[in-house]
C-alpha cells in the first residue's frame, strides 16, 4: 500500500484550520423586492478545500437568509445546483474554492437562457419539456421475454456515456444557440435521445431521429463544445450530438 | 388556499414514490407531490446495486437471500416481509430491465452480479454474487429509469411542493386519512390535496447527523407529519452508519468497492477486518464493519495525525477495473480529496446513512396506527417506512430492492383502495396547522437562528448516539435535544417573502429533525441491549428475552399542550428462522 500522497493530504488537512478570506459576488434578483437584478458582495472566511456550495451555505446560514439557490445531495449526483461560477457553468457542490482562484472575487450567477425566478433559481420547466419531447424511455414491441432482454457488453457500452446525465442543465444553458432561441431542444435533450437511439434493445430510434430532424433539432448545433466543457459528469456531449446527426444522414445506429 | 381532489396522492418522487406512481397512475387519478424535482431525489446517490438471487453468475436462491436479510437485521426483521422482499426481488430487477435500466452485463448478455456485504451462499458459507448493478451508479440508473417510465405513463407531478401535514379524521373510532396539506415553494401558496389514498415515500432523516451521506433535504418530513398527528414511529433507534464515508465529509463510497476486492487497512497497513469477521472479512454487515473501524481508531490504530480515520485500499486493483466498475467513487476521491485511488488509499470513516425505522406498515404498505390497526387510505414505502425488512441493520443493496418491491406494492394497494373507497370529508379548517406554522415562523421576531440550532443538534447526535452509545451519552443527547426544542420556539427567519422562501422551509425542516431526533434518542435510551446498528457499550449483548420486539413511539399531548413520547412495543414476526448468534 502506497502512502506518500496520503502524507501530503494529511499534512494539508492538519493545516486545514487555515482559513482564507474570499469575496463571493452574487447576482441577486427578487421580484418581490425589485424588478432589477443587482450584484452583491459577501466576504467570508472559508477553508479553500471547501466547495462553492459550502460558501453559499455560509452566506445563507450566517449572513443573509434570503439568498436563494437549489441544492440537495452536495456531491454532484442530483443536479440541483448548476450555476455560472466565474463565467463558467458548474455544479457548486463539485467546485472547490481553491480551484477557482479565490484571490479574486468569485462571481456566481444563475445559468443562462432560462427565466430567473429568484437569485440563482431559474425556471426549469422548459428544460424538462424539451427532455420529455424526445421520448426519453425504452420503446419495444412484441411479447416481453420472461427473463431479462439480452444485451452484449459491447452493445451496453455503446450508450454508456449518455446514461450518466443528471439533467442539471449545465450543458443546455451553456449553449449560445439555446441562449438565442429557447425553442432549440438543447444538448441535454439530445443526450437523452442518444441514450435510447443507441440502445440495442430500443425500437423507436427512427421516431426520435425524426423529432430531432425538426428545425429546432440537432441541426441547430454549431459544435462550439461549450456543452462538453460544461458537463459535470464528463459526458462528451458534442460527440453525442454529432453521432445523432450522423445517424440522421446514414439512418444507421 | 387551493383545494385539489385526486384518487391517489404520492408524497415523494424518489425510487419508492415513482415506482408507486407508475402503478397508481395506471389504476387511478394520481398526483405526485415532491419537494424536489423527481430526478434530484437521493435514490440517485445509491451506488453499489440491488440484490436479487438471479443466479446469473453462480448458484443462488431467494431463501438464502431471505436468511441473509434476517441475520443481517440481527433477527429484528419481520420474517414474512423479508421473504416477500427476497422472493419478489427477482421480478423487481427484471421489471427494471424491461423498463430500460442499463445494467452491467455478463459475457452471455445477462445482468451481471457482484458481491456485497452480508450476502452469502448457503447461510453464511462464503460471499455470493447477488448484487445487480450498473457500474457504481445503480441508484442513478434506477431513478432515471423510473422517471423515464413516469414520463411514458404520463404521471402528474407537483414539483417543489412540500407536504407539511397529514390530515387524519376519526370516524366511528377509526383513524382515517383524508389527504395532505402542501406548501408550494415557488409562490408560498398552501394547497390541500383531498385524496382517497395517500402514499408516503419521502425518504430518510439522516440530516440530524453531521457526518452523513444524506442529502441536505433528507429531513424526515413524512415521518414528522404522521408522528405529529398521533401515528407511531417504529424502531427509530436503529440507524445505519455506513463504514466508508469520505473522511470528514461523509460522502458515500460504495460497499461495492469492497465487493470488487477493496480492503480496509489501519495505520500499520493491517487488514483488520480479518480479526473481526474471519469468513466475510471486509464484507461483513455494515454495523459490524463500522464498529470494527471505530475500535481500531479508539485503540490507537487510526490513520492520520489525529488517528481519526482508516484507509479504503483499492491500489491493488487494476485501473481498468476501477474505471469500469467504480468510476464515480474514484472520481469523488479525486475531486474532494485530491488523491489518485490507483496509487493511494482513500481516507474513510463511518457516515450516518440509513434509517431502518420509520412509519410502521404491513406488507401491503398500509400504515398502522398501533400494533395491528390499519389506517384506511394511508400507505408508506421505502426509507420513510418500517415494514420491517431491515430490522436492526439493513444489508447493502436491500434498500434499492425495498423501494422497488414495496413501492410497487404500496402503489397498487393504494390505487386499488381508492378505486373502491369514498373520500373522507376534510376537517373544517384543513390547512389550519400549516397556516399557523408558516405564519408563526415568518412573523417571529425571535433571536434564535436555524443554522445554530441545527449545528448543535448535529454535533450532539454525532457525539452521543452514533456507532457507540451508553446510557450517559444518550441522556446527554436527550437533554440537549430538549434544550434545542425549547430554543426552537424562539427561532426566526430573515426571508419574509412568499417566493422561493427556502429560509422558511429550512426552519420547518429543522422542526421535523428535532422531533425525530428526540424520538430516536428516547427509543435508544429504553433499549438496554445491543442489536444491529444500535450498540450500547453498557449492554454489549443482544437480549432476546427482553428486547426481541419492535419499539413503537407515540407522541402524547397533555392538557397543558406539552408533548411527550410514550413507548410501546410490538412483537417480531418469526416464521422459519430461529434467532442465532450473529457471526461473519
Amino acid at each position: 500500500m502506497a502512502t506518500p500522497t496520503m502524507d501530503k493530504v494529511e499534512a494539508e488537512a492538519a493545516a486545514s484550520d487555515h482559513l482564507i478570506t474570499v469575496t463571493f459576488r452574487i447576482r441577486r434578483f427578487n421580484p418581490e423586492v425589485s424588478a432589477d437584478a443587482v450584484w452583491e458582495d459577501f466576504q467570508l472566511e472559508i477553508d479553500p478545500k471547501e466547495r462553492v456550495l459550502d460558501g453559499l451555505h455560509k452566506i445563507k446560514w450566517d449572513l443573509d437568509g434570503t439568498l436563494t439557490f437549489r441544492r440537495s445531495c452536495a456531491h454532484g449526483i442530483c443536479g440541483s445546483d448548476a450555476m455560472r461560477i466565474n463565467g463558467k457553468n458548474r455544479l457548486a457542490c463539485k467546485t472547490l474554492i481553491k480551484d477557482i482562484n479565490p484571490a479574486k472575487p468569485i462571481t456566481v450567477e444563475p445559468i443562462k437562457g432560462l427565466t430567473v425566478l429568484k437569485d440563482l433559481v431559474v425556471d426549469m420547466d422548459p428544460f424538462f419539456q424539451a427532455y420529455r419531447d424526445v421520448m426519453p424511455f425504452l420503446v419495444t414491441s412484441g411479447n416481453e421475454p420472461t427473463r431479462e432482454r439480452l444485451q452484449s457488453a459491447e452493445d451496453r457500452e455503446r450508450f454508456d456515456d449518455t446514461t450518466k446525465c443528471i439533467l442539471c442543465a449545465a450543458c443546455t444553458s451553456s449553449c449560445p444557440v439555446f441562449w438565442n432561441d429557447g425553442q432549440y431542444f438543447g444538448p441535454a435533450a439530445i443526450v437523452n435521445a442518444h441514450r435510447f437511439i443507441f440502445d440495442s434493445r430500443d425500437e423507436a430510434g427512427e421516431q426520435r431521429l425524426e423529432i430531432l430532424n425538426d428545425k429546432d433539432g440537432v441541426w441547430r448545433c454549431r459544435t462550439t463544445f461549450n456543452c462538453t466543457d460544461a458537463c459535470p459528469r464528463g459526458i462528451e456531449v458534442t460527440k453525442a450530438i454529432q453521432e445523432v446527426k450522423r445517424a440522421l444522414i446514414t439512418r444507421r445506429f | 388556499m387551493k383545494i385539489h381532489k385526486y384518487d391517489t396522492v404520492i408524497v415523494g418522487a424518489g425510487g419508492a414514490g415513482m415506482r408507486a406512481a407508475i402503478e397508481a397512475t395506471k389504476r387511478s387519478r394520481t398526483a405526485v407531490l415532491t419537494k424536489l424535482y423527481p430526478t434530484r431525489s437521493h435514490t440517485g446517490a445509491a451506488q453499489g446495486g440491488m440484490a436479487a438471487a438471479l443466479a446469473n453468475v453462480e448458484e443462488d436462491n431467494w431463501e438464502w437471500h431471505t436468511f441473509d436479510t434476517i441475520k443481517g437485521g440481527d433477527y429484528l426483521v419481520d420474517q414474512d416481509a423479508a421473504e416477500i422482499l427476497a422472493k419478489e426481488a427477482i421480478d423487481a430487477v427484471l421489471d427494471l430491465e424491461k423498463m430500460g435500466l442499463p445494467f452491467n452485463r455478463t459475457p452471455d448478455g445477462t445482468i451481471d452480479q457482484r458481491r456485497f456485504g452480508g450476502h452469502s451462499r448457503n447461510h453464511g458459507e462464503a460471499p455470493v454474487r447477488r448484487s445487480c448493478y450498473a457500474a457504481d451508479r445503480t441508484g442513478h440508473m434506477i431513478l432515471q429509469t423510473l422517471y423515464q417510465n413516469c414520463v411514458k405513463e404520463g404521471v402528474e407531478f407537483f414539483n417543489e411542493f412540500y407536504v407539511l401535514d397529514q390530515l387524519i379524521v376519526e370516524e366511528d373510532g377509526v383513524k382515517k386519512s383524508a389527504g395532505v396539506v402542501a406548501y408550494e415553494l415557488a409562490t408560498g401558496e398552501i394547497h390541500v390535496f383531498q385524496a382517497k389514498a395517500v402514499v408516503y415515500a419521502s425518504g430518510g432523516t439522516g440530516k440530524f447527523f453531521k457526518v452523513t451521506s444524506n442529502a441536505h433535504t433528507l429531513t424526515g418530513d413524512g415521518q414528522a407529519a404522521c408522528y405529529r398527528r398521533g401515528l407511531p414511529l417504529e424502531d427509530m433507534e436503529f440507524f445505519q452508519f455506513h463504514p466508508t464515508g469520505i473522511w470528514r465529509m461523509g460522502i458515500l463510497l460504495t460497499e461495492g468497492a469492497r465487493g470488487e476486492g477493496g480492503i480496509l487497512r489501519n495505520k500499520d497497513g493491517e487488514r483488520f477486518m480479518e480479526k473481526y469477521a474471519p469468513v466475510m472479512k471486509d464484507l461483513a454487515s455494515r454495523d459490524v464493519v463500522s464498529r470494527s473501524i471505530y475500535t481500531e481508531i479508539r485503540e490507537g490504530r487510526g490513520c492520520g495525525p489525529e488517528g481519526d480515520h482508516v484507509y479504503l485500499d483499492l491500489t491493488h486493483l487494476p485501473p481498468e477495473q476501477l474505471d469500469a466498475k467504480l468510476p464515480d467513487i474514484t472520481e469523488f476521491a479525486r475531486t474532494y480529496l485530491g488523491i489518485e485511488p490507483y496509487t493511494d488509499p482513500i481516507p474513510i470513516q463511518p457516515t450516518a446513512h440509513y434509517a431502518m425505522g420509520g412509519i410502521p406498515t404491513n406488507v401491503e404498505g398500509e400504515v398502522l396506527s398501533d400494533n395491528t390497526t390499519v389506517v384506511p387510505g394511508l400507505y408508506a414505502a421505502g426509507e420513510v417506512a418500517c415494514v420491517s425488512v431491515h430490522g436492526a441493520n439493513r444489508l447493502g443493496t436491500n434498500s434499492l430492492l425495498d423501494i422497488n418491491v414495496f413501492g410497487r406494492r404500496a402503489g397498487i394497494a393504494a390505487a386499488e383502495y381508492s378505486a373502491q373507497a369514498d373520500y373522507v370529508e376534510l376537517p373544517e379548517n384543513p390547512a389550519e396547522l400549516v397556516v399557523s406554522l408558516v405564519e408563526q415562523l415568518r412573523d417571529s421576531t425571535g433571536t434564535e437562528r436555524v443554522a445554530d440550532i441545527r449545528k448543535e443538534l448535529q454535533e450532539t447526535m454525532d457525539a452521543n448516539v452514533m456507532v457507540f452509545r451508553t446510557e450517559q451519552t444518550i441522556k446527554t443527547a436527550v437533554e440537549k435535544i430538549a434544550e434545542l426544542r425549547a430554543r426552537y420556539q424562539n427561532v426566526s427567519v430573515q426571508d419574509k417573502g412568499k417566493r422561493f422562501n427556502t429560509d422558511l422551509l429550512e426552519a420547518i425542516e429543522l422542526g421535523n429533525l428535532l422531533d425525530l431526533a428526540e424520538v430516536m434518542a428516547v427509543s435508544a435510551l429504553a433499549r438496554k441491549e445491543s442489536r444491529g446498528g444500535h450498540y450500547r457499550e453498557d449492554y454489549p449483548n443482544r437480549d432476546d428475552v427482553n428486547f426481541m420486539r419492535h419499539t413503537m413511539a407515540y407522541r402524547e399531548v397533555a392538557d397543558d399542550g406539552k408533548d411527550s413520547i410514550r413507548l410501546d412495543y410490538k412483537p417480531v414476526v418469526q416464521t422459519r428462522y430461529q434467532p442465532m448468534e450473529r457471526k461473519y
